[in-house]
């Protein structure tokens, strides 16, 4: 379809459709370049709806920094809600993007941000309403390179028939040399081979169709063998060695999306090693973005935005080291400007009561977020995440006494060695929370428990562990249902069923491959959304590619296992984690790693990087004495 | 220029095509993005959820188009009408077209409230012969009422209609409806309504409204 049959064709769905702005672009700040002048056509696609996709930064920066390039050019594609899918099937339309409405099959580059494994099944109906080849071995020298990264691609495996190239670790550089691979081949006559094979010595950028995979007789991973000498083993996450200017030219949408807001990054990476948190470990080395930088990002992004919300993104806001001075310069730079701040993530032992005052005169929600994750002090040892009961207690009397009415305590049941002790401790210490909360402000007091379910992610130290079973979920809400309830109480949790799900793709090989496929074919989408959730279409994938779900979610892993993702390179070794593991098992807690290096991984194969950014760009110690690896091996060369 | 607060003004506008989806919230909030990039600090309302003081004059159903749309602001500052005209013509997204600013005394009514009617332009995309659609029209307007039924509700269309004629020309491709519909309060026409009224399918039409009867829509 021609875009202006395109374009007429959609203006007449439109308003049928709920939420036709979702599809119609237009927005502030979108860059409309000439399609038939810029050489280089990338599409980037996020896929759930407009509101989601519109609230990802990842994608707005990609979008940023392709659209600086001359001769590149980026458009923006979202999932179609399902109504607007069957006027699409119904009338041919294919998906487009949404600048200048060309169908995605029309790019060169198709980059698909996968930050959660439920988004799989919508990323193939993408590729499917886009005419794309859905499975990597058919697509041909003149269909679009299709492009993943996201946080789930760090287990990549499940996604590896579907996708040509992944992207480990952060996006900002290898956006360019992933254009740089696709401009040399381009028009060159060479086969599609030839630009996979020229991607895969990418930094950072992992080829599946370069490799084989093979399995001993029970299922587990024996070798994952290199096809071409391209391949690299492992692939290596990229990373940046200093955070870029934040972006402050957004896309302003007219709808209400997830995230009103102008986010500023305030720091990459975590120090605090708690043992379930997959970002925590992945994202590692810490890197912190000066203040200065910060307020006037804020300052740049306001004139060009006109947003009423700041949001100062980090996995642990209070760990940054200048967060006071951070909090009281943006205070006093935009005060009577009526700008609502957020600083998500903050940690019960490290905030104060003067971060509280100043967060206290800058924001209008009722709800102050603490998360314990788990009730007991034995628990939080487990998992590395060690606050006393005392300090919660104490915290969230100074949150009531700072004006706010409702703390929300985010907890996880299912860690490991979990008993329904630790889960009747959850309900025991929300009702002391609120217990303090009457003491001070009587019955406008609140706790809202957002209980959601532990689930093992690779590259952590918990990769060995088993999920607990539907019936073990099952009995532990029951409990808290039964006691989570009556005045100012309210509790939150996730579907048994979706966590599954979730459990199954996480730690999944290449094989799952094939039930993502079938999920899909029997109309799996919109995985995320509970009301389209489709349990059984999945239980029937997995039997019609003869797979036990059970064997990726509730086994025991040996501690030698080769995992499907071990030949994915997030920088922290297995070795380290695999002490973690067993430290957690015998109550072993670590300190933040701020304090004491635990020589995790990054450093060693970074080393290089971290000599030529000394000081406090990092919160790693410096490498001062040259590196005795040889650097080839440690900064994969990028191709020229 | 108001010399003193409140600094009220009223902002003619038109919202053409890239905006037609956009539904009222959402043009509220674009407009106070718009105002807060022009550097025109809004006045905010008192207590514990501050607001700020913008109010739009009527709502326009999804999917139309308009021009001489009101809007009345409160600032925190006064302006010169022509520096806030041209501050804002340059902070306004993609369709958001700024007609005229102009300051109004404080004591004016709220915009609702002065809001009579509306009318409506929708250029027709039929091969109905102009006859026949004259003859429709003349029938709808003869009658004393046109019971309809909308999301449940049962109203009679008629009293809504408060003029209705059919313009063919020879030079104009397609014919066009103008419609002037009841836009008070309880009491608001709507075009796609009309066009279902007429046989004509709402969803290949897209109305515009030229013009909000009642208000003061010139400056002075």
């Amino acid at each position: 379809m021609k875009s202006g049959d395109l374009s007429r064709t959609l203006e007449r769905l439109l308003p049928g459709v709920q939420k036709p702005a979702r599809y119609a672009g237009g927005e502030l700040n979108q860059t409309v370049k000439d399609w038939d002048r810029v050489p280089l056509r990338v599409a980037l696609a996020f896929p759930d709806i407009y509101e989601l996709g519109m609230s990802n930064l990842g994608l707005a920066i990609l979008y940023d920094i392709v659209n600086r390039q001359p001769d590149a050019l980026a458009e923006r594609a979202f999932s179609p809600w399902p109504d607007m899918e069957a006027a699409m099937r119904a009338t041919g339309l294919p998906l487009f993007s949404l600048e200048t409405r060309h169908p995605l099959c029309d790019f060169d580059i198709l980059g698909i941000s996968l930050p959660y494994e439920t988004l799989y099944t919508n990323a193939l109906n993408m590729l499917d309403l886009a005419g794309i080849p859905l499975l990597t071995a058919d697509r041909g020298s003149t269909d679009a390179l299709v492009v993943a990264g996201g946080h789930a691609c760090y287990n990549p495996e499940p996604m590896a028939p579907f996708i040509d190239a992944f992207v480990i670790g952060e996006g900002e550089e290898v956006i360019l040399d992933i254009l740089a691979c696709v401009r040399a081949w381009k028009g060159g006559g060479q086969p599609r081979e030839a630009l996979l094979r020229q991607l895969a010595g990418v930094w950072g950028v992992y080829v599946p169709s370069l490799y084989r995979v093979h399995y001993h007789a029970d299922g587990t991973l024996q070798q994952v063998e290199a096809l071409f000498p391209e391949a690299r083993l492992p692939v290596i996450k990229r990373i940046v060695a200093k955070l870029p200017p934040p972006l402050t030219r957004l896309i302003v949408p007219y709808l209400d999306i997830a995230h009103n807001r102008i986010p500023i990054e305030i720091m990459r990476g975590c120090t605090r090693g708690c043992r379930f948190c997959q970002a925590g470990m992945i994202t590692r080395p810490v890197r912190e973005r000066p203040v200065q930088e910060v307020v006037e990002g804020i300052e740049r992004a306001l004139a060009e935005t006109g947003f009423e919300q700041v949001g100062l993104l980090s996995l642990s806001s209070s760990d940054y080291d200048d967060i006071l001075e951070l909090v009281r310069a943006v205070s006093a730079r935009f005060a009577g400007r009526h700008l609502d701040l957020s600083l998500p993530s903050l940690r019960i032992e490290t905030f104060s009561v003067e971060l509280m005052d100043l967060l206290q005169g800058n924001s209008h929600r009722s709800g102050f977020t603490l998360a314990p994750e788990a009730a007991t002090e034995r628990m939080r040892e487990i998992i590395n995440k060690p606050v006393s009961t005392q300090q919660l207690l104490e915290t969230a009397r100074a949150i009531y006494q700072h004006g706010w009415h409702t703390i929300k305590l985010y907890f996880m049941i299912g860690h490991p060695s979990e008993t329904l002790e630790d889960v009747q401790a959850i309900a025991d210490l929300c009702k002391a929370v609120l217990a303090e909360g009457r003491q001070l402000i009587g019955n406008r007091a609140k706790v809202t428990a957002g209980v959601s379910t532990f689930i093992p992610k690779p590259h952590t130290p918990f990769q060995w562990v088993p999920c607990d079973t539907l019936e073990q979920i099952q009995s532990k809400q029951a409990l808290l249902k039964r006691q989570l309830r009556g005045r100012g109480l309210k509790l939150n949790w996730n579907h048994p069923q979706e966590t599954m799900l979730e459990a199954w793709l996480s730690r999944g090989d290449r094989r799952m491959g094939e039930v993502v496929y079938r999920a899909w074919q029997r109309g799996a989408r919109f995985d995320a959304w509970s009301e389209h959730f489709q349990y059984d279409a999945w239980l029937q994938a997995f039997q019609e590619a003869d797979l036990d779900p059970a064997f990726y979610t509730h086994r025991e892993r040996p501690i030698d296992e080769i995992f499907p993702w071990d030949h994915i390179d997030a920088a922290v070794k297995k070795p380290f984690l695999t002490e973690d593991y067993l430290w957690s098992l015998q109550g072993k807690t670590r300190v933040d790693c701020r304090e004491r290096c635990f020589a995790c991984g990054i450093l060693p194969k970074f080393a290089e990087l971290r000599r030529s950014n000394p000081g406090e760009v990092w919160e790693c110690p410096e490498v001062r004495s040259p590196s005795r690896q040889r650097a080839a091996e440690i900064i994969p060369l990028v191709p020229a | 220029m108001p010399e003193e607060a409140p600094f009220r003004y009223r902002i003619r506008f038109a919202k053409s095509a890239p905006l037609r989806f956009i539904g009222h919230l959402d043009l509220h909030r674009t407009w106070e993005r718009t105002l807060r990039r022009a550097g025109a600090r809004l006045a905010y309302s008192e207590g514990y959820n501050p607001r700020p003081r913008l109010n739009l004059g009527l709502a326009l159903p999804l999917g139309c188009t308009s021009q001489g749309d009101l809007l009345d602001v409160i600032l925190e500052a006064s302006w010169e009408s022509e520096d806030l005209c041209q501050a804002l013509h340059k902070a306004a997204p993609p369709g958001l077209i700024v007609e005229a600013v102009w300051p109004v005394p404080a004591s004016t009514p709220p915009l609702q409230r002065e809001v009579s009617a509306c009318e409506y332009q929708v250029d027709l995309e039929t091969t109905a012969a102009a006859a026949e659609l004259q003859e429709a029209v003349q029938r709808l307007l003869s009658s004393d009422s046109l019971p309809r039924e909308r999301r449940g509700k049962s109203y009679d269309l008629r009293p809504l209609i408060e003029r209705l004629t059919l313009e063919t020309s020879e030079r104009a491709e397609r014919p066009r409806l103008v419609m002037q519909l009841a836009a008070r309060e309880g009491a608001t026409g709507r075009p796609e309504e009309v066009l279902l009224e007429l046989g004509l399918d709402p969803l290949a039409h897209v109305p515009h409204r030229a013009r909000v009867l009642g208000p003061s829509v010139e400056p002075g």
